[in-house]
């Protein structure tokens, strides 16, 4: 591997250069969302200095221009996940409303009292209460497949779950409160074996790991920009063209719709069936810039990157007396979970803030993984591949310090 | 190291955070209520002895961060020989010291208590600091259902 251009990488981020509190800031909450380099929020600028009006229907020149470039990101997005057609990209405005869009959409139109949707113990609220709120609907059940005190999907017990009345298997890709990378491959190959659909929340994993739907076989897969170096309000639902045909629309409105009148309306077809209103334009072509900026620096060299920040942080954690780590999966991300003796996470949160480091401290939205360890909270400090070793030190600088201050 | 946070976290906090007042069960308790803050998970039960409006004794048991069982333990010890209504006024104090705008607030009505003023330059933890007394309003005003800070 070539020297990873950590510098570069650097230089490309402007809020790295912003002091918090007189301290350079440390930003080590990239779960809850990443910075975002020039790349993007120049784009987004480009766009509404230049480019911008409201696409598809429109003959004027900047109408056309504003359409390129927003489905020009289509592609981009369709190639960064390897789908098959650009047919298969739906924008959204995030992980949740992806998830929404499917619980409402297809889990309505498939799924009925006494079927089964499987989920796991480690699911962001996100990916429990929609299909939560389908079930009540429905009269549908929610099974969840264990896992184990490493925060390792227990993957027989996962497998014991599927049966002919599942109709959906929802999963994280990756966690987002432990780091656990699921073998979701396997968990696919399984469920397809009993015709069974898969969902896949991709918003932890995107940044981190190389997705291809085609080679996971996925029937969905959801993500949002924001988690991904791109803007917020905006995400992506992939789904398979076949299963997205047969389904219902979501939303009412302009865009998604071939033709109107009082008496009946029919539909556009894919991906616009989906897409009812203005979209956030601009956003969808900075998330396209996101996804250039990426391919360049390349998501294998990320990945294998932020595994070394991962290894060093976990060691040196290791080193504290007093820190625990909350989740340690062998299949892991950059995500290092922990909680102190004696001290809660938000004291934790607040006293590193006052050295400049910006971790989580919480549930992450994740309140059945706290049940599970029987803590409130735990402190995440999340990486990203502008993060460094000296972060890392100065990171764990302040935890020990911090312990000897509560004494 | 941590200069900035003198205010925040003082050492009065940390010895509440260490060795918490009246941290038990009250078997004979005639009020009790829960207080809790879904948002990070601080949980406390507070027990109240009452002869007739006074309170004759205060405890609580439960976990919390630093500010929350420095602030339930501190108003424990406040509250004690109180009477409802010299408590109710001192509820409103504190919430006016922690969340008001007025700068100029008579600290010395909330004595001790005053350690925990810091609170209101940290929005993010002003509701670790109320808890307690949101759980105490519930206690005066005889509710029985738990507390919450959302």
């Amino acid at each position: 591997m070539t020297t990873f251009p950590l510098e570069r990488i650097r230089a490309d981020f402007p809020i790295l250069q912003e002091k918090i509190r007189n301290k350079p800031l440390v930003y080590l909450d990239n779960a809850a969302s990443c910075q975002k380099p020039n790349a993007v929020i120049d784009s987004i600028s480009h766009f509404y200095r230049h480019d911008y009006a409201n696409i598809h229907r429109g003959v004027h020149t900047l109408s056309v221009r504003a359409t390129d470039k927003f489905e020009s990101a289509r592609a981009k997005v369709r190639e960064f996940i390897n789908a098959a057609s650009t047919k298969e990209i739906i924008f959204v405005r995030g992980a949740t409303e992806a998830v929404n869009l499917i619980a409402q959409t297809f889990g309505k139109a498939n799924i009925k009292a006494g079927d089964e949707i499987v989920i796991t113990a480690m699911e962001h609220h996100s990916n429990i209460v929609p299909w939560q709120m389908l079930c009540q609907e429905t009269g549908a059940v929610l099974k969840v497949a264990p896992m184990n005190v490493q925060g390792e999907l227990i993957y027989p017990e996962f497998e014991a779950l599927l049966n002919t009345k599942t109709k959906l298997v929802a999963v994280v890709h990756m966690s987002n409160a432990l780091g656990t990378i699921n073998p979701v491959k396997k968990m696919i190959a399984a469920a397809h074996s009993k015709n069974i659909s898969v969902m896949l929340d991709g918003a932890q994993a995107i940044p981190h790991v190389s997705v291809d739907v085609q080679d996971l076989d996925c029937d969905f897969y959801v993500f949002s920009g924001h988690k991904l170096y791109g803007p917020s309000g905006i995400g992506v639902m992939y789904g398979k063209k076949a299963l997205l045909e047969a389904m219902p629309p979501y939303q009412g409105g302009g865009d998604m719709i071939k033709t109107v009148s009082f008496e009946k309306s029919t539909y556009a077809g894919l991906p616009h069936k989906f897409e009812a209103g203005t979209p956030s334009i601009a956003d969808v072509v900075g998330l396209g810039a996101a996804i250039d900026y990426l391919n360049e620096i390349g998501m294998a060299n990320i990945a294998a990157y932020e595994a070394e920040l991962l290894a060093y942080a976990t060691q040196q954690a290791k080193q504290i007396k007093g820190l625990m780590i909350i989740g340690e999966a062998e299949d892991k991300g950059a995500i290092l979970s922990f909680v102190l003796d004696k001290i809660h996470p938000h004291d934790i949160g607040t006293m590193l803030d006052s050295l400049g480091i910006a971790i989580r401290a919480g549930h992450h939205c994740a309140m059945p993984v706290m049940d599970f360890y029987g803590v409130p909270a735990t402190a995440r400090a999340s990486f990203a591949m502008y993060n460094t070793k000296q972060e890392i030190d100065v990171l764990m600088d302040g935890i020990k310090s911090l312990i000897k201050v509560f004494g | 190291m941590f200069e900035d946070l003198r205010d925040l976290y003082q050492e009065v906090i940390f010895d509440h955070n260490r060795n918490p007042r009246n941290f038990r069960v009250m078997a004979d308790a005639d009020r009790q209520v829960e207080g809790f803050n879904p948002l990070c998970g601080d949980r406390l039960t507070l027990f109240l002895k009452m002869d007739g409006d006074k309170i004759t004794d205060a405890s609580f048991q439960g976990s919390g961060c630093a500010i929350s069982t420095a602030s339930v333990s501190l108003m424990t010890e406040i509250i004690k020989g109180k009477t409802e209504t010299e408590a109710d006024a001192l509820f409103k104090t504190f919430h006016e010291m922690t969340t008001g705008k007025d700068e100029h607030i008579n600290l010395e009505a909330v004595g001790k208590l005053a350690v925990l003023a810091g609170v209101r330059e940290y929005p993010a933890r002003v509701k670790c600091a109320t808890l307690a007394w949101h759980t105490l309003d519930a206690a005066l005003k005889n509710q029985h259902q738990a507390v919450s800070t959302e």
